[in-house]
């Protein structure tokens, strides 16, 4: 009977153990509304969500928090880097899946897991000291760009979206490729019209991950965004600098006091709401490629 | 591509060949160039009085020591809370979970920390440690944040491992009169050690490079720390510090060496596990 | 028709999982040191049955069970019988060699250790007996710090039963021990499970008709989660009182 007692108590440890994730995520919850919440409900929701003022510090009237430019800016940059990342990822997944030889295969895909690996802070920094004196010799501009950040997210993602493709590729039954070669089609027919389509739900919410993550990611953009908290005008000009969200919550809030605080908090909760529902969207993508292949 | 009635499609099936081939050589090669760029940039900075020395003017002469201890004191931190935990909520979810709301709740809760993103988990550590616990900043708050970006992948891998432990040998346990726990604690977590220990010296990773969760919790404290209520400059953010306040690139170029070096003989050494371990139950 | 004293006895037992009945009114008696077979086609419910007489099917979710199977007198499905205590007196034998993956010697301490033997002299003399009962301390005394999964698959299926006959057990139950092993390995196991009923009460479910035949004194023949009969395993064989018992033993189906 003390061994039945046992067992319970250690059930109850595990099952406290598999409480906290959910726990620290309902207090990330409170706390984030908490802080940002009375800052939205002061300056009121369109001021705050569409407003195109930053100006927290005002020396003369009223300080403003808008931050439309800075959501503007996240989605802008995240979805530059997934133009240049979705088609050369894909094509790297392709090829992983379908066509390199076992020993090129082994080593691009730890080539691939020691891409992930490097710490976006690095990448950043390398964007800061060779792709934003790059752009600005030969593209113009102040280097601090749009067309930086997407450049460096884009390495961020590649690996993500290389390994999803690869494994949805690779999901895919042999027997459909089989007769599509037993047709006649070539191999590369074979990959456009049959592979990638069916592998198409997985590929789909990899890219999906990879924007939420480009979205939620600090460092890399921070240093190469140039922190500018306005729309490009004109608004195609990707030579423009930004202030994605999350850079603008890491420059400001080691000074920022009261409402200014709150405000990089409210813009906390408006970051983490875009990246659930995109984080949500990824799984239900997922979730109804393994209801059809199951 | 859609030239196909234009050109045979033999040709077309070489060209495509051909851009597969070459857009993989392209990954590789941003690996090399960014690699190698570093190293050659910075090896030549990284030397014993640098990586034992303490910095002097902001960082922009002397060493890194100091980072380096902040980094390690962080990571220890956040693993030594996250492995526990993380193990012990891979167990409940794989082996002892009902089929309930609740549990779904719980996957919910792991899958949803995962995605939130690390500078929104250093908000939260500001307000939730560093004020409302009272830590301020300090290895404590840095590396409790640090946990809380780790702990979901923790869960993640520990429960894969744990599945991946044959029924059988759950089976044979159980035969022989074994509890559940005896069970789980005796032969399923000995089999999943390999793929769990891959799975935390990934994390380990993950939390050396880790720099927007702690730049509001850990502070950034140039001097050693002495004890757990101290606060700490991480490696990567001294780097970021040095890197946009102009204070010194060479300084840069070599705490990105260095911590470069770290996460990847962490990597490689993850990998070599895997290779290692990971056909345990593969083989007849 | 009974000469030893009843083991295992299983009175109008029925199994449901979910909303399927596996088995159906199962009446048979297990005598002690006899060997019971338990024949039939796949799918008619006779791994079932022989996990229900040491309650593996617990692991199993939405698992019901009426009726009452006895041993020592007690019904093991009855709320104060222990399930943990009960599997360490009726052991099992597994369809697919499933040793622990750690060495020989600890595979057969497993048990021994988990109820309490820690003295090492005492662990050396049963994992030596054990592995002497199973036959396989000849071949693998030398090299009892292995890993057990290096063994060969008919070496690794009498390393379980060492590792069951460690916890000194009453019953054997073995789960068509021989279905994953070349025809050698196998006779090897039946030898050893007539060496085995000396000292122990054996249940064998198999699909091996003559493996039935070989080993068994008794033998139940189940179709579609009935039992269709049961009686001594000579008069099974020779003359079958049901057509279908006959027609599977002749091999018309399954």
């Amino acid at each position: 009977m003390t061994q039945k007692l046992g067992e319970r108590i250690i059930e109850a440890f595990l099952f406290v153990s598999a409480a906290t994730a959910v726990t620290v995520v309902a207090m990330i919850t409170i706390f984030l509304v908490r802080e940002g919440l009375p800052v939205i409900v002061k300056v009121g929701v369109a001021n705050f969500g569409l407003g195109m003022k930053w100006n927290p510090i005002a020396m003369t009237g009223e300080p403003s928090y808008g931050i439309f430019p800075m959501i503007v800016a996240s989605f802008y940059v995240a979805i530059g880097s997934l133009v240049l990342a979705v088609p050369l990822g894909l094509a790297c997944a392709v090829f992983l899946a379908e066509i390199a030889p076992a020993g090129v295969r082994s080593i691009i895909k730890h080539a691939v897991e020691l891409l992930v690996g490097i710490p976006s802070v690095i990448l950043g920094f390398v964007g800061l000291v060779l792709l934003v004196p790059f752009i600005r010799d030969h593209f113009g501009g102040w280097g601090f760009s749009i067309l930086a950040c997407s450049i460096i997210l884009a390495i961020m993602a590649l690996p993500r979206i290389i390994s999803v493709s690869d494994d949805a590729i690779r999901a895919v039954p042999k027997d459909y490729k089989e007769a599509s070669f037993a047709l006649g089609a070539t191999h590369w027919y074979t990959i456009r019209k049959v592979i990638v389509p069916s592998a198409r739900s997985g590929i789909v919410a990899a890219v999906i991950l990879a924007m939420a993550t480009s979205i939620g990611e600090t460092m890399a953009v921070l240093m190469v965004a140039g922190n500018v908290s306005m729309l490009p005008s004109p608004i195609y000009d990707i030579l423009d600098p930004v202030r994605p969200m999350t850079a603008n919550i890491a420059l400001e809030m080691n000074y920022a006091t009261g409402d200014h605080a709150q405000a990089l908090f409210a813009t906390g909760v408006v970051l983490f709401i875009v990246v659930a529902v995109l984080d949500a969207i990824s799984h239900k993508a997922l979730k109804s490629k393994m209801g059809v292949e199951r | 591509m859609t030239a196909g009635t234009l050109i045979s499609p033999a040709t077309s099936n070489k060209a495509a060949m051909v851009m597969l081939w070459a857009s993989a050589s392209i990954a590789v090669l941003i690996l090399t160039f960014i690699l190698g760029y570093i190293l050659i940039r910075g090896i030549g900075v990284v030397n014993l009085s640098f990586l034992l020395g303490s910095p002097r003017l902001s960082g922009a002469e002397g060493g890194v020591l100091p980072a380096i201890v902040g980094t390690f004191c962080l990571m220890v931190v956040a693993m030594l809370s996250a492995v526990p935990i993380g193990i012990g909520a891979a167990i409940y979810l794989a082996e002892y979970a009902p089929k309930s709301v609740m549990t779904g709740i719980i996957t919910f809760g792991v899958e949803c920390l995962a995605g939130v993103p690390s500078i929104v988990i250093g908000l939260f550590g500001y307000a939730f440690l560093v004020i409302y616990l009272g830590f301020g900043f300090s290895i404590i708050s840095g590396g409790l944040a640090l946990m809380f970006m780790v702990l979901p992948w923790i869960v993640r891998v520990s429960e894969e491992s744990i599945k991946a432990v044959p029924m059988g040998i759950r089976e044979g346990s159980f035969a022989l009169g074994a509890t559940k726990w005896q069970t789980m604690w005796r032969v399923v977590l000995p089999g999943a050690v390999p793929g769990i220990m891959t799975g935390v010296i990934l994390g380990v990773g993950k939390a050396i490079g880790e720099t927007a969760v702690i730049m509001f919790t850990a502070g950034s404290s140039l001097l050693m720390p002495s004890s757990l209520f101290d606060p700490v400059r991480a490696l990567p953010y001294h780097l970021y510090i040095l890197a946009s306040e102009g204070i010194s690139d060479q300084m840069a170029y070599g705490s990105s060496v260095v911590l470069l070096a770290m996460v990847l003989l962490i990597n490689l050494a993850a990998i070599a596990i895997q290779k290692r371990y990971g056909r345990q139950y593969g083989r007849k | 028709m009974v000469e030893n004293k009843i083991e295992v006895e299983s009175r109008g037992l029925n199994l449901w999982y979910g909303d399927m009945q596996a088995l159906k009114d199962i009446t048979i008696t297990m005598p002690e040191n006899k060997v019971t077979a338990i024949i039939g086609p796949s799918g008619c419910g006779k791994s079932t049955f022989i996990r229900c007489i040491n309650r593996m099917n617990d692991l199993i979710k939405d698992c019901r069970v009426t009726g009452e199977l006895l041993f020592e007198g007690r019904n093991v499905y009855d709320k104060s019988v222990d399930a943990v205590l009960l599997r360490k007196k009726i052991g099992m034998v597994f369809q697919k060699p499933n040793p622990f993956p750690m060495s020989i010697y600890d595979n057969i301490a497993y048990g021994p250790r988990l109820h309490g033997t820690r003295n090492k002299e005492e662990l050396d003399r049963i994992v030596e007996d054990a592995l002497k009962s199973s036959a396989l301390w000849h071949e693998i005394h030398d090299k009892l710090d292995r890993s057990a999964l290096d063994l060969s698959g008919g070496q690794q299926q009498r390393l379980c039963i060492a590792r069951t006959l460690a916890v000194k057990p009453k019953v054997i139950l073995f789960d068509e021990p021989c279905s994953a092993l070349d025809p050698i390995s196998t006779a090897k196991i039946e030898d050893l499970i007539g060496n085995l009923k000396r000292d122990y009460t054996i249940v064998i479910v198999t699909h091996n008709m003559q493996q039935a035949a070989r080993v068994s004194d008794y033998t139940a023949f189940f179709l579609l989660g009935e039992l269709v009969e049961f009686g001594k395993t000579k008069q099974i064989f020779e003359m079958p009182e049901k057509k279908s018992t006959e027609d599977y033993i002749t091999g018309r189906f399954g």
